[in-house]
């Protein structure tokens, strides 16, 4: 059983000692962040990507993992307390959440997400051990055209699900690829659009990019409107759901997962996706959805199960393909390149420590999640009365000594500030962020797998089209442009994003 | 059916970036499908953009989303991009705490609701905090005191 002698090698990795301590402090960061409104995990990844340098690769993708997954479940407290997801996806578990702790059933509630999580988290890793090994052996033997198209599908199927309009998103990408091309170019060492900085010469600085398009950018978008928030519940009580409670969150999570499980593995909003498909498809197959809207504790369960499948499920496309389906998963493509190691399909095969162990990780992450939030819940209801005003401070002061801490180099601090503006003003005009990072940290990869493929065919672009899996990927990709700029099928989008409570 | 201000805008700035990038990679050796100079990608990805840009601003929108762009927090978006800045242009000199506690002063200022004793006091407690995780818990070796103060 190569599987069992695999999943051992992980556990042994992510049981030992120091894997352990960070996976602990990442999925409790993760939560913290979750918890506060206003600092997102993309924010946090970005802010301790240079912490990270020390650390042996698996232990800090551990850690960065675990952040990502731990905000999943913190920003699920924060809707249920106080009616203000810390988390886009989890917008819709504010819902019913919300209502449940007004009617006093705030502990309930909690547990319900808690559990629903949890179970979903495990099927997610357990859906990712089965699934990555096969998908990354396919990908192993990817030539250069594969992967450019590969790359071309990743870059549009990330716009197909962004909200917002699509030809702005597309625009955004190809912004973000232009500026990935800042620095020397890799085949004649010409500097480009570096303006005789020599800081330039090896390309803008990933992490100022992220730490200023979704740090500082979304600092200035909170001062817009500047607001006090109020804790509805001071003690949370009844933690345990009763046997009631139990059978009828089952069938909800069940469903969720599956839901979150496929939609996980789309890139773009895959997550965001599966907890709002989730609900619908709990109001729908109720006996009662009018009770939705109301505190109907099946509309916790299932898009909170969703949306922690989707998180486990996204990293299938980065470890096997090294596309990142999620901003938060091009960050992770960044530590992966800063520990020397190109993400993809090779990882499976050279770093099987590193692929398992992090796997295996996911869910002793999510087993500690459950452990740790629902005791220190009192924990985090008093971290909600800090106010945003003290927390913005601290977000500019860490950004900046985090960044600076990489090269010591003052110019990564201004490029926080100048790509904190763009990203300010181009969010303000209805351009959302993700797309640029994307399309930024996958440029260099396109650029070099496009010229590559081209030398090999002598020139001849038709190269692109008539090698069978390269094709089929960029005729998924002109079907996913098509349908994401067909009205019809839009306008069904924003139904899908906007459903409210009745 | 009308323009929207915001996509107007934006369709400008996309425009502007395309061509910046595109004609500042005419500058770079273009050459040909087999041997790609460093200009080709950024001269097509600009010019595409450019295309894109002015798509963007010509499109009619025929959804609700004509409202008009809200007003940008001048005061927080100056203090906040200049505690950046000042970070920049003086850690190396001050060196690392007296930088943190000027950053930190001039971002809690951005608030509205934060005055100057609440917002020194805030400073301060940052830049211990800050102190304390980055060189204390991770033993970042950065100065502490810079070249600019003499002791």
């Amino acid at each position: 059983m190569e599987l069992l002698e695999n999943l051992a090698l992980g556990l042994t990795t992510a049981l030992s000692p120091e894997n352990l301590f960070w996976c602990f402090v990442g999925v409790f960061l993760g939560t913290l962040v979750g918890v506060l409104p206003g600092i997102g995990p993309t924010a946090t990844i970005a802010m301790l990507l240079p912490i990270t340098f020390t650390f042996e690769p698996v232990t800090a993708l551990i850690m960065l993992a675990g952040i990502y997954y731990g905000a999943q479940y913190g920003g699920s407290t924060t809707a249920i307390l106080i009616n203000l997801p810390g988390e886009t996806s989890s917008a819709v578990t504010a819902i019913d959440g919300h209502e449940m702790a007004r009617a006093g059933r705030a502990g309930t509630a909690l547990a319900a997400a808690a559990l629903g999580s949890f179970f979903a988290g495990t099927v997610g890793t357990l859906v990712l051990v089965l699934f990555a090994p096969a998908l990354a052996s396919i990908a192993l033997g990817f030539g250069s055209a594969e992967f450019f198209s590969l790359v071309v599908l990743g870059l549009i199927a990330s716009t197909a699900l962004a909200r917002g309009s699509t030809v702005k998103a597309l625009a955004m990408i190809l912004l973000g690829l232009l500026f990935g091309t800042v620095g020397q170019d890799l085949y004649t060492a010409t500097p480009r659009f570096t303006f005789g900085n020599r800081e330039l010469y090896s390309g803008i600085n990933f992490v100022s990019v992220a730490v200023g398009m979704f740090g500082i950018a979304e600092i200035l978008r909170n001062l817009e409107v500047e607001r006090g928030r109020d804790v509805l519940v001071r003690t949370v009580s009844n933690l345990l759901p009763s046997r009631a409670d139990l059978r009828q969150i089952a069938g909800p999570v069940l469903r969720g997962t599956v839901l979150g499980s496929a939609l996980g593995v789309l890139p773009g909003a895959g997550h965001v996706l599966a907890s709002f498909a989730s609900y619908s498809v709990e109001k729908r197959v109720s006996k009662e959805p009018k009770r939705f809207g109301h505190g109907a504790i099946e509309g916790v369960a299932g898009p909170e199960a969703a949306n922690n499948a989707a998180a486990q499920t996204s990293f299938i496309p980065l470890l096997t393909l090294g596309l990142p389906a999620h901003p938060v998963m091009a960050l992770m493509v960044g530590a992966f390149i800063i520990q020397g190691i190109t993400p993809g399909p090779n990882v499976i095969v050279d770093e099987p420590e590193l692929f398992w162990g992090l796997v295996v990780s996911m869910w002793i992450g999510n087993l500690l999640l459950v452990l740790l939030n629902l005791p220190l819940i009192g924990v985090w209801v008093r971290l909600l009365k800090v106010p945003y005003r003290v927390l913005f401070p601290a977000i500019v002061a860490f950004a900046c000594i985090g960044t600076y801490s990489i090269n010591q180099n003052p110019f990564d601090v201004y490029a926080i500030a100048f790509f904190g503006l763009l990203g300010y003003v181009l969010v303000k005009l209805g351009a959302e962020p993700a797309p640029f990072l994307l399309g930024f940290v996958l440029g260099p990869l396109l650029e070099n797998h496009m010229r590559r493929a081209l030398i090999i065919s002598h020139g001849d672009p038709t190269t692109f089209l008539t090698r069978p899996i390269s094709l089929a990927l960029l005729i998924v990709a002109a079907v996913a442009l098509a349908l994401a700029l067909l009205p019809a099928i839009r306008r069904k989008r924003d139904v899908v994003f906007q459903e409210e409570p009745a | 059916m009308a323009r929207s201000p915001k996509d107007v805008l934006a369709g400008v700035l996309f425009v502007v970036f395309g061509l910046g990038f595109g004609f500042g990679a005419t500058a770079y050796e273009i050459g040909d499908p087999v041997r790609m100079g460093p200009g080709f990608f950024p001269l097509v990805v600009g010019v595409l953009l450019a295309t894109l840009g002015v798509i963007i601003a010509a499109t009619r929108s025929a959804e609700a989303d004509l409202e008009a762009i809200s007003a940008p927090p001048w005061r927080a978006a100056i203090l906040i991009l200049g505690a950046l800045l000042v970070f920049g242009l003086t850690v190396r000199g001050l060196g690392l705490v007296p930088s943190t506690f000027v950053t930190a002063l001039l971002a809690s200022l951005a608030s509205r609701e934060t005055r100057l004793p609440m917002a020194v006091l805030l400073a301060a407690g940052l830049t211990v905090v800050s102190i304390a995780i980055f060189v204390v818990a991770l033993s970042l070796r950065l100065p502490l005191v810079g070249p600019w103060i003499p002791i």
